[in-house]
């Protein structure tokens, strides 16, 4: 039996908002192993976002237990468990690319050559050597969004937790990005969650797929994957990719019809 | 495709370009702001005809001249446009070399300014340089004060809900008494503690200075957005890194723009905490004893040097300004 990185059990969220309350979450249930590849698909709302925010310790759950790497994920936060990406790359832009990347290290108070050395590796794990001393504006948004993931992994934590980070960009740099995530994952074995609302990022990048419907959020469907590590771009034509497809698209059908 | 680097083709582009568009901007630029200060000295010129016009035509009566009316109890109720247009040849020559002007003409106040600087020992009483100096050290000293602890308490009021509630209220309401009617409260109470000289000027000017400093800072400091504060969050940051790794740069383009309203602000605060001391020295007595003595071309070369402070104080930190955030990769 491996590591359990992330253990939730009948998680319950809700917000108390002008209009009374909302529940954002209801019932979660989930069990996230080391080196898992876990995607989190369903409509806005669905609550997948509040899901990775409550791992990540920026909302308290209302109700259940949650446990990230073996504690309380307030402590798990502490203890800089993992590395977050938000869906837009929010660089600091009086910062050069080499100073975003150093400024969780900074935080950390890491020595000079451990960060310098840190940058450095990171910078070359999301294929941006050469831009250390650039400034975001320079960049073109999608290497802005590998910036970002660089200064995620800087301090290598064991978990990433990305919420829609390739949303903004267009699909041909969207793949390609879909792509490299899918080899940084293979040589680091980092343990990723992944907020998407799109099938085929979720199918292609995922060993677990978490189906969550809205109004109350909840996990209507988890399938498994049975697809290989190793995926190539065009596995997406082949028929095993198409019917996990198939499925995820039922499961978000019947979560929106039972809403 | 879109994975190109934007930098390395545009950067180049860039630079030549602006330059070259800075170069095209000023050339367009430099004709419509000559035409607006020909317009300026041409109205000022043209409004020194009826507003001098009672002497012009007082100093043509007594050189034998006839002009209309012919008494001078007659003509004392009449309006400058009025006696101008009845006397136009004595008002006209007579309008732009008074001694004691009722408007001085820009050349007169020229003169002045060039005779009381250039003219002068810097050490002299009568040199604009050595007056200036005295009002820009307590407004320089007036300025750091002001900027301190505006930006202290704009650091308070961003991170405590008390003070937010508590001071910034005050801070508002002391802005709106008339500095003119604390300035005398604030020089007598200090001198009553035995504190005079640079110091009551200073504090007349941090009174006046710190408050764009509080609202822009308070601004500024709040101006990141939650995700780049929940990033911070992320990793464990304290208040104090917060503060340090994302408010504080956040907030410097707010802070420059504050510190140009204050700097002027505490030039004007300098000079009017010169005004009830008895005017001794400064560009606030030259004023006072330029209107004790009807000498209005002093007065006006001591307005105007004290506008032309003012502007060199705003550009040397539009130019700090500029190197900082050009650094800092702010400016494109």
């Amino acid at each position: 039996m491996s590591e359990m990185i992330v253990s939730a059990r009948g998680l319950d969220l809700t917000f108390e908002t002008n209009d009374g309350p909302v529940q954002a979450l209801k019932d979660v249930s989930l069990d996230v192993e080391k080196g898992e590849f876990v995607s989190f698909i369903g409509p806005s709302g669905c609550g997948k976002t509040t899901f990775l925010r409550c791992v990540a310790g920026l909302e308290q759950p209302t109700g259940g237990t949650l446990a990230v790497n073996g504690m309380s994920a307030d402590a798990a936060r502490r203890a800089r468990a993992y590395g977050y990406v938000f869906q837009a790359a929010g660089l600091y832009p009086w910062r050069t690319i080499g100073g975003n990347v150093r400024l969780p290290l900074e935080i950390m108070r890491l020595s000079e050559e451990e960060k310098a050395r840190r940058v450095r590796e990171t910078l070359a794990l999301v294929d941006l050597e050469g831009f250390e001393k650039k400034f975001p504006w320079q960049l073109s948004g999608g290497m802005q969004q590998r910036a970002s993931i660089a200064r995620a992994l800087s301090f290598d934590a064991e978990l990433l937790l990305m919420d829609e980070p390739f949303g903004a960009l267009d699909e041909i740099v969207r793949d390609r990005l879909n792509e490299e995530l899918l080899a940084l994952w293979a040589r680091t074995g980092k343990t990723m969650l992944f907020v998407t609302h799109s099938i085929p990022e979720a199918v292609y990048l995922s060993t677990k797929i978490v189906v969550m419907s809205p109004r109350p959020g909840r996990i209507s469907d988890v399938i498994e994957s049975p697809l290989p590590r190793e995926r190539p771009l065009d596995i997406r034509d082949t028929p095993e990719f198409i019917e996990i497809a198939h499925r995820v698209r039922e499961g978000l059908r019947a979560g929106m019809a039972a809403a | 495709m879109s994975e190109t680097p934007l930098s390395a083709p545009q950067a180049g582009i860039g630079r030549s370009g602006r330059a070259a568009f800075w170069l095209r901007n000023s050339a367009g630029t430099l004709f419509p702001v000559a035409t607006v200060i020909a317009a300026i000295l041409a109205l000022w010129y043209l409004a020194c005809i009826p507003m001098n016009a009672q002497q012009s035509v007082l100093e043509a009566e007594r050189a034998g001249a006839i002009v209309s009316p012919e008494t001078a109890a007659d003509r004392r109720d009449l309006g400058g446009i009025v006696l101008g247009l009845r006397n136009p040849g004595p008002a006209v020559t007579g309008a732009f070399a008074q001694d004691r002007p009722r408007l001085p003409a820009p050349h007169q106040v020229a003169a002045e300014l060039w005779g009381s600087t250039v003219g002068q020992k810097i050490t002299s009483p009568r040199s604009l340089i050595y007056h200036g100096w005295v009002t820009l050290s307590a407004t320089l000293l007036g300025f750091a004060i002001g900027t301190a602890l505006g930006i202290l308490l704009a650091v308070g009021i961003v991170h405590s809900r008390v003070m937010d509630m508590s001071v910034m209220p005050w801070a508002i309401v002391s802005q709106t008494v008339p500095i003119i009617a604390i300035a005398p409260m604030i020089i007598v109470v200090l001198y009553s503690i035995g504190v005079q000289g640079i110091v009551p000027k200073a504090v007349i000017s941090a009174y006046l200075s710190f408050f764009p400093v509080v609202v822009g800072m308070v601004t500024g400091l709040r101006s990141p957005d939650a995700m780049q504060l929940d990033l911070l969050r992320t990793y464990g940051a304290s208040e104090e890194q917060t503060l340090r790794k994302l408010r504080v740069p956040a907030s410097l383009p707010y802070l420059f723009a504050s510190l140009k309203i204050g700097v002027a602000a505490s030039l004007v605060g300098a000079i009017v905490g010169e005004l009830p001391t008895g005017a001794v020295s400064g560009l606030g007595a030259r004023l006072l004893a330029g209107s004790y003595y009807g000498q209005t071309v002093q007065i006006w070369s001591a307005l105007f040097a004290a506008a032309i402070l003012a502007a060199m104080l705003v550009a040397l930190i539009s130019l700090i300004e500029r190197l900082s955030l050009s650094r800092m990769g702010l400016s494109r």
